[in-house]
């Protein structure tokens, strides 16, 4: 039977473990089937299953952009049992993943637009792709803005890349925590708030925001007071994912299946859909 | 005309052993209290005056299986690391059943679109869907439970099925439905059914005749989703559930599965199972958070997904064959029909002011 096995992973190779905060860490991975990797494809925004075996799989965004394709990453953060196993590998260690999985971010339909990134904690992964991936192909989009909050500094996660966002001319960066802490150079306050004061402007913009669910709440609503129309925001949802090609029934919202109709909606898409976050 | 084979009653078992040379045969027996599908064992009496108790969902969609085999071993060049290989354990055979119920048969085309679509094929399911055969009893009498003309299907609906099988005196009429189902009607046991023709087509007209009047269920899928945002109702509805999930488990639509690991020394296995809906921790995710936290969220997904999402998804078709093991099984006499009905003849009311 020629048919892809869907449950099956992909062996890879753990080459570089980065700890990000206490409870996040990054794994760079490259797949061991060498053609499987120079063949990999992906667009910004899908998702993948990682596998701990013995313990089982979870989902995570792949957080490095497909115009970086030495190693794929991946951001996990510890709160559960497949996650805390992924914590315990090191460099070298095997791991399996099952991917591309997912929609993908609409970067097509944002070229020309102004684009303000709004994340929040581990949310920022998502937001991560693509932004390098806009980085990279600079010219096709206007201002980009990005806001980045964490609870304290020892939250924030990229922390090797922030200060090359801070410094670039054609990124304009925020960062901020939720309370004052001491050395804190950048903003503090809440996410939504911090947003209210830096006002983007929302025409010809599309905000692109992923978070915990009540600070993406409060984004929204923040959002909406900035002139954002439900079109012009995208996110991104979690749910709870077995099977990561909508057969195994958990993730629908409605007719919708996260992990093969999402993760990615806009704020449009999401009013259509029946209310069960 | 599809050839007609006409088999004695007293021959049943010698044909299913004829047929259990070259595939694995499944047929209806008791076991305890229930009457379930099992492999065909000639000592034992098959039970074929009712529906069993359970489907035969299992013989293609086991209730826990083999996806994956994983096996750890070290390193030889640097004993410090752990190598790991995974290898894919696809199931293997043919196999036949007997005595599924049109409506148990029906049930795996609701599977079908969603385990064999363009998208995604899942070759475990395929691989068994592929290479099972359903030999098919048609219900010469229905249960208060049965509502299998709800949702456009039929006591004798051949549909999914390879064989019809319609009782006739002494003896059960044999009906080709497929290529496959004709080259199954060979054996010496078997003889000319033509003049059992007639008896089978009456006893097929008076179990028709004797249903009562099907509701239109057009307008559930839209109902239903007008409905969502009310707890109350849900609440109302879902008040007896125990949420202990024997409707998800009877069901042969219920196709929701789990995925786990099991480990043993230096070798393990991921391994697929039947989930349930009905349970909080179906869809609790590792923050804590559970977008369906009460059995009213989770009862509205069962008959939303069924009722609305599915049929949204899939031209219109339900995904329920109205084998009414859901209602029969309850042990608190949830009845899913009721609660699509009420959901079709609910109107918001208006509060005057």
């Amino acid at each position: 039977m020629n048919i892809k096995n869907l449950y099956l992973p992909e062996m890879a190779t753990i080459q570089e473990v980065i700890e990000e905060t206490h409870n996040i860490i990054t794994f760079r991975v490259t797949l061991n089937n060498q053609e499987a990797m120079k063949n990999f494809s992906f667009e910004p925004g899908n998702v993948g299953q990682l596998s701990a075996f013995g313990i089982g799989e979870a989902t995570f965004v792949i957080n490095s952009p497909p115009t970086r394709m030495d190693y794929l990453q991946f951001s996990v953060m510890r709160s559960g049992e497949v996650t805390t196993k992924l914590h315990s590998l090191k460099a070298g260690d095997q791991i399996g993943v099952r991917a591309p999985l997912g929609n993908h971010f609409p970067y097509e339909d944002m070229k020309g637009k102004d684009i303000v990134f709004v994340g929040g904690g581990i949310g920022m992964a998502p937001l991560r792709t693509l932004l390098l991936f806009m980085l990279d192909n600079r010219s096709d989009y206007g201002k980009i803005t990005l806001l980045y909050g964490a609870r304290s500094p020892l939250d924030m996660a990229f922390n090797y890349e922030l200060q090359d966002w801070l410094d670039r001319d054609d990124l304009d960066t925020h960062l901020t925590i939720d309370a004052e802490y001491e050395g804190w150079e950048h903003e503090v306050g809440l996410i939504p708030n911090v947003l209210l004061d830096i006002a983007p402007s929302s025409e010809n913009s599309v905000a692109i925001t992923c978070g915990p669910p009540i600070m993406i709440k409060f984004t929204l609503q923040a959002l909406e007071k900035l002139g954002f129309k439900d079109e012009q925001i995208v996110t991104t949802l979690e749910k709870r994912m077995k099977c990561g090609v909508g057969i195994c029934g958990r993730c629908n919202i409605g007719s919708s299946y996260v992990c093969k109709d999402g993760p990615v909606y806009t704020g449009a898409q999401l009013k259509e859909l029946p209310n069960e976050l | 005309m599809a050839p007609v084979k006409y088999l004695k009653s007293t021959d049943l078992k010698s044909w299913l052993g004829e047929l259990a040379q070259e595939n694995r045969v499944f047929a209806p027996r008791y076991e305890g209290d229930a009457v379930i599908f099992a492999p065909f064992d000639p000592e034992q009496e098959i039970f074929i005056k009712y529906a069993a108790t359970a489907p035969p969902k299992k013989t293609v969609f086991p209730q826990s299986e083999k996806l994956v085999d994983f096996m750890y071993s070290k390193d030889p060049e640097d004993l410090s690391r752990i190598l790991i290989e995974a290898k894919e354990v696809l199931p293997q055979g043919t196999a036949i059943v007997f005595g599924g119920r049109p409506c148990d048969v029906r049930g795996f085309t609701m599977f079908d679109r969603v385990y064999m679509s363009e998208e995604a094929t899942d070759i475990y399911y395929k691989a068994r869907r592929d290479n099972t055969s359903f030999i098919t009893l048609a219900c010469d009498s229905t249960e208060n439970t049965c509502f299998c003309h709800w949702v456009n299907s039929s006591p004798s609906d051949p549909t999914g099925s390879d064989i019809l099988a319609v009782p006739v005196t002494g003896g059960l009429l044999l009906k080709a439905v497929s290529d496959r189902g004709e080259s199954l009607l060979t054996s010496k046991l078997l003889s000319e059914g033509e003049s059992k023709r007639d008896e089978a087509e009456k006893v097929i007209k008076e179990v028709a005749d004797s249903l009562d009047q099907a509701p239109d269920l057009a307008q559930a899928p839209k109902k239903l989703l007008e409905v969502f945002d009310n707890i109350e109702f849900w609440e109302e509805v879902s008040a007896k559930c125990l949420s202990c999930g024997a409707c998800t488990y009877l069901c042969p639509t219920c196709y929701c599965f789990n995925i786990t690991d099991e480990t043993q020394g230096m070798k393990g296995s991921r391994i697929r199972s039947w989930d349930n809906c009905m349970s909080a921790l179906f869809t609790m995710e590792a923050s804590g958070h559970n977008p369906r936290p009460t059995k009213a969220h989770r009862l509205k997904n069962r008959v939303g997904h069924k009722f609305s999402y599915y049929p949204d998804l899939h031209d219109g078709v339900i995904s329920c064959c109205g084998c009414g093991r859901c209602i029969k099984s309850c042990p608190a006499g949830v009845d899913i029909r009721e609660i699509v009905l009420k959901a079709i003849a609910f109107e918001p009311t208006v509060t005057e002011g």
